[in-house]
């Protein structure tokens, strides 16, 4: 405990720099897979490629995926959009395969209905098939979100600068306790960020409240 | 595009190969941590999740563990457990196959808990004992989502296992390491395709082996 009173401006720092790499990665995985899913469960024949594919992005380790986007983006390997970049790309891989069962999960009599009041494609999409997927969206963007705000530590053995930080600094000065509170940081930051999209999902989707 | 040619030519690069510094001694490092790493995680997980399915009891471990699991940085659990055992092999095994249980443990329990109880209760039914419950019945129809558990340890263990070189334990990612000390783009690039390469391996080979036991997994069913 005394390791982190006497550095909290530090840790502080730290986190504020992790939230600036994970947010926008999860936010963009959701903005970008929401439409991929969609396609993905639309038309049937798209769905084996986009979830396939998707997946095959999660196979590929993260430090190596780090170090060879400097060489398709043209960044440095200290750019902090590499991190962005990489976790987003691994946030697509998880959520696009859950909107697609997502929005697959949906009664297919309401959708029929929909069709059958004449509803327009568009229309049934954001009034009927997104309201309807929504709790399963949330619970698809709360894995991404856990499992990004765990992974932007890695970024920290190339000098990206995050909670993973406490961990090599404190491997290279020998202190466990700085590590320990980067562990520690990172478990409650995925906590907050969980909690957080809870609360969202809480006031967006009034009709599945008590329900999960 | 310079940049990926000069990274396949030092992987070209005969000198670089062999030795105890070449690609095959790190690749060797590499799969053995890979190997040792998941092996231990199979057994202790496989018997503790096809005890946790078929008994029903401590369900809640699964579901912390994978939770955990997800929240934890791979890089943190590496490093502190380097700083008590020191530098060397022992450190990076322990960590490897501590990310490693979760998966394994889940994908056993899920496939006994996937079986429909139906299928349990005409086993029972028969006068099977629990022993010939589990061996004759659990444990084949649960084999697919085993080997889904195992295959994400095991993709776990391939990736992790790049941070090793990080507190001196050695494999492809001491090339990585190696070249962002000396500030040779071109080597960091090389090791990180080695490692890609052996990741998609290993998804391959997995992906033949889910086949495989998918094929006899339907033969079982339509019995």
């Amino acid at each position: 405990m005394n390791w982190l009173v006497n550095n909290w401006p530090t840790v502080w720092q730290a986190l504020w720099s992790h939230l600036l790499l994970a947010v926008p990665a999860i936010a963009l995985s959701f903005v970008l897979s929401v439409p991929l899913g969609w396609v993905a469960y639309r038309y049937r024949w798209s769905r084996f490629v986009l979830v396939t594919g998707s997946s095959l992005i999660y196979a590929l380790p993260s430090l190596p995926l780090l170090v060879v986007l400097p060489a398709i983006l043209g960044t440095s390997v200290r750019s902090s959009l590499n991190v962005v970049v990489a976790l987003t790309a691994y946030g697509i891989a998880l959520m696009v395969r859950s909107t697609a069962d997502a929005l697959a999960a949906i009664n297919t009599d309401t959708v029929t209905s929909a069709t059958a009041l004449g509803y327009s494609p568009i229309k049934k999409l954001f009034a009927v098939e997104l309201p309807l997927a929504g709790p399963g969206l949330l619970a698809g963007i709360r894995v991404v979100a856990v499992s990004t705000v765990a992974l932007v530590t890695v970024s920290a053995v190339l000098g990206i600068p995050s909670l993973g930080t406490l961990f090599t600094d404190g491997f290279q000065r020998g202190i466990i306790a700085e590590i320990i509170t980067g562990i520690v940081g990172t478990a409650l930051l995925a906590v907050l960020v969980d909690r957080v999209l809870v609360a969202i999902g809480w006031l967006l989707l009034p009709w599945a409240r008590g329900r999960s | 595009m310079n940049y990926f040619v000069e990274a396949f030519a030092w992987i070209a690069d005969p000198a670089h190969r062999t030795g105890p510094d070449g690609i095959w001694t790190r690749l060797g490092q590499h799969l053995a941590y890979t190997l040792i790493a998941t092996g231990a995680a199979a057994l202790i997980g496989i018997p503790l999740g096809y005890w946790i399915g078929h008994t029903g009891r401590g369900k809640g471990l699964i579901v912390g563990a994978t939770g955990a699991a997800r929240a934890l940085p791979t890089l943190g659990v590496l490093t502190l457990i380097a700083l008590f055992t020191g530098v060397g092999v022992g450190a990076p095994l322990a960590a490897l196959s501590v990310l490693a249980l979760p998966s394994v443990l889940a994908g056993a329990y899920a496939g006994l808990e996937a079986i429909p109880a139906p299928t349990i209760d005409a086993a029972r039914a028969q006068g099977m004992s629990e022993w010939q419950l589990l061996s004759r019945v659990e444990i084949p129809l649960g084999l697919p989502h085993l080997i889904g558990g195992l295959r994400s340890a095991t993709l776990q263990v391939v990736a992790t296992a790049t941070l090793v070189a990080y507190v001196g334990g050695g494999g492809l990612g001491r090339f990585l390491f190696l070249g962002l000390k000396t500030q040779d783009y071109p080597q960091m690039l090389a090791a990180s395709f080695l490692a890609v390469a052996l990741a998609i391996a290993g998804e391959i080979c997995f992906a033949v082996l889910a086949r495989i036991a998918g094929r006899r997994h339907h033969a079982l069913s339509n019995r």
